[in-house]
């Protein structure tokens, strides 16, 4: 019963409010459109600041050590007490930096992640902007981050920044090709690229069923996409200090931060939408519980690989996109094309 | 397109370069032209301090050389005076620094592993050989109430006897070792990613190794069969039964598992060492006042790091006329250079890992 679902309702609500003070209704839908871009901010960052703590305790969980477990139960708000420390830390910007192309980046790769939250279909009519293109404009947008990465390699005027740089770009967009491959399988069999339809189609059996070459070229690519480990190596710490990142500190550096918890989660929602049935689950919970659930599976699905797994190098890291990935998810395509060509010669 | 080269200061303050390494590196794009190590920010003139201070005020600074394998290194200075003077050291004794210098070189071995995957990535092995070197430490703890610097190991014996539970201490770890050793086979050298990171690396052979003067598992990774512990066996190494594992190839890769292999060899030794330990003197009768006579002497050991020689050279005086120290991770530390040229940026951190050098060692 979607009417029940308390944020509907909600959302109902507030539409009627606005429907009483602003004029037409063109106006009461672009204020239920700032209302989902303030709540889908807030969902940024108060997941970022629940990711970090997941994070830092799975990793005390694989490594048989607590994790932080000082400062509130289960140390809950030990990210508040790094935030804050963050805050209020000088705003240092190191000698010889591209001032514009330095400061902007850190914001540049905040924007990308926030604007594909725009078309997580977060339960049934809970999609901030029902885009009949969704996918392809995830796809689009995530593809921006390149760029700032590319900025703050450049601009910080460190040779470490700038390896840092020229891999995350090689990185970025030789893996944007799988990723891209391996959601077409998903598309082609909906026909859709809307986001609401995917997730609408799976009602009956979920796709990571039916494409389950595809889900694992998908959290390889994803993973390669918001550089985590094994693909870490825009920011190979041990190879080069931090990559891009090297020349920042204090909140700006907390903006990549920020941007990577949110793109973490950006990627592990598109694959709950796509091949894990999005909000489709048993009915005691409403559906964004459900997808809220799998995103995090997922999320922690990449932990559990980022705390088990040694970086990949570089040339290693293209063989595999270009090596293996590419043709594996074109032949993805292929079989999935005939096995829909042969479903609907038998009349399906 | 007219392209040229960069260097690129790796270090003093990296997060992987074991410590105050810096390394010049000459890069194009990602691969490395030259690697240029240059050493010394942690000299802190023990040589020449030496100079100026008695024997027994010595022995501390041997500790501080090979700070991971501390137990070894005060074993080699120990064993250079006493030859010197022609002390004759307890049975027990001799068993006891055995015992402590090769539990020091497996805790030795697991800061190499852990270092080295770490520096690959996998921060969670890093953590695994931290944990069970926890262990070792705190049998030292248990020796000496030290879990570092121990100097435990004195001229003419060891300075006290083992308390009471530690040789039941002692074999439980050892029990339980397999299973740590199981686990770092299964999870870190197991893992397909390690393999492929550290296979056909830099491969070092065993011409250059000699011609180089490489030692300790650079040199066997190599397949040269030198181990001092069976080449010329001091104390009373030839008293167990161990092999030396050896490499075939030469790469990172056999780097690797030559000291995973010397990892169980020592632990077999020091199973051996229990079982065979008298009861007895831990302390041989030395006098107050050490004075060696005049005369000069090259004792070498096998540490975790290679071949550990101390020249001593004596005017009869209460203190060193001359100690120079054989540093074998400064030694193996000139590899890097021909190890690492052709190789990418990436390669360097683990090619660095398996030398393995510790720089209060290298720097000395």
């Amino acid at each position: 019963m979607p009417n029940d679902d308390i944020l509907l309702r909600i959302g109902a609500s507030l539409r009627e409010l606005f429907a009483g003070v602003l004029p037409g209704p063109d106006a009461v839908d672009v204020a239920m459109y700032f209302v989902a871009l303030i709540a889908c901010v807030a969902l940024i960052f108060t997941n970022a600041v629940i990711l970090i703590l997941a994070e830092r305790k799975v990793a005390g969980f694989m490594q048989s050590r607590l994790g932080p477990h000082r400062l509130g139960p289960y140390g809950m708000f030990q990210t508040v007490a790094d935030v804050i420390k963050l805050l209020t830390k000088e705003d240092y910007r190191p000698q010889g930096v591209d001032k514009w192309v330095w400061a902007m980046a850190p914001v540049v790769l905040f924007v990308p992640p926030v604007m594909v939250y725009a078309v997580l279909p977060f339960g049934k009519n809970l999609v901030p902007v029902d885009l009949n293109i969704g996918i392809f404009y995830f796809v689009a947008v995530s593809s921006v981050a390149t760029i700032a990465f590319l900025m703050a390699g450049w601009g910080s005027n460190n040779k470490y920044s700038v390896i840092g740089g020229m891999r995350a770009v090689a990185q970025m967009v030789s893996y944007e090709i799988p990723l891209v491959f391996s959601i077409l399988g998903v598309v082609m069999l909906t026909g859709s690229l809307q986001t609401s339809v995917i997730v609408e189609k799976q009602s009956g059996i979920w796709f990571i069923l039916l494409q389950p070459v595809a889900f694992v070229i998908y959290l390889i690519a994803a993973a390669a996409e918001t550089n985590r480990m094994p693909f870490d190596l825009v920011e190979g710490e041990s190879e080069i200090i931090a990559g891009p990142f090297t020349e920042y500190s204090g909140m700006r550096w907390a903006m990549f931060f920020l941007a990577e918890y949110a793109s973490l989660f950006a990627v592990s929602a598109i694959a709950s939408t796509l091949f894990l049935g999005g909000w489709h689950g048993p009915s005691f919970l409403p559906g964004w519980v459900w997808f809220l659930g799998k995103t995090y599976v997922m999320i922690f699905v990449f932990m559990w690989v980022r705390w088990t797994f040694p970086r990949l190098r570089v040339d290693q890291l293209m063989a595999l996109c270009w090596k293996y990935l590419i043709p594996v998810s074109l032949a993805n395509i292929l079989i999935t094309g005939i096995g829909i060509f042969a479903y609907r010669a038998m009349g399906g | 397109m007219r392209t040229q080269t960069y260097e690129l200061n790796m270090g003093p303050q990296h997060p992987s370069t074991h410590g105050v390494l810096r390394v010049i590196l000459e890069l194009d794009g990602e691969t490395v032209i030259r690697a240029k190590p240059v050493v010394g920010y942690l000299h802190r003139g023990i040589e020449k301090i030496c100079e100026s201070k008695s024997y027994p005020q010595v022995l501390p600074y041997a500790d501080r050389l090979d700070y991971l394998h501390s137990m070894g290194n005060a074993l080699g200075l120990c064993q250079t005076v006493e030859k010197l003077m022609g002390v004759e050291v307890p049975e027990r004794a001799e068993y006891i620094r055995v015992i402590m210098a090769e539990l020091s070189r497996i805790a030795s071995h697991q800061i190499f592993l852990g270092s080295l995957v770490g520096e690959c990535g996998a921060l969670t092995g890093f953590v695994f050989a931290i944990r069970d070197r926890e262990r070792i430490l705190d049998l030292f703890d248990m020796a000496c109430g030290a879990r570092m610097t121990f100097h435990y190991i004195r001229y003419g014996g060891v300075v006290q006897d083992l308390p009471e539970g530690w040789v039941e201490a002692c074999r439980k770890f050892l029990d339980d070792f397999d299973g740590m050793m199981e686990t770092y086979r299964n999870l870190l050298v197991g893992n397909e990613i390690l393999q492929a990171r550290l296979k056909g690396i830099a491969v070092l052979s065993a011409e250059r190794a000699l011609a180089m003067s490489a030692s300790g598992g650079v040199l066997r990774a190599s397949g040269v069969n030198y181990d001092v512990r069976k080449a010329e066996p001091y104390g009373i190494y030839n008293r167990f039964d161990f092999d030396v594992p050896l490499g075939t190839v030469g790469d990172s890769w056999d780097r690797m598992m030559v000291r995973l292999g010397e990892m169980e060899q020592a632990a077999r030794i020091v199973r051996q060492a229990l079982d065979q330990m008298p009861e007895g003197p831990v302390m041989a009768k030395v006098p107050k006042l050490i004075k060696p006579p005049p005369g000069e002497i090259y004792h070498h050991v096998e540490n975790s790091k290679g071949d550990l020689g101390y020249y001593l050279v004596s005017d009869g005086s209460p203190k060193p006329y001359r100690l120079h120290v054989r540093r074998p991770a400064f030694v193996n530390l000139q590899l890097l250079d021909e190890l690492c040229r052709g190789y990418l940026l990436a390669d360097v951190v683990p090619i660095l890992g398996t030398l393995d050098p510790v720089l209060g060692e290298v720097d000395c």
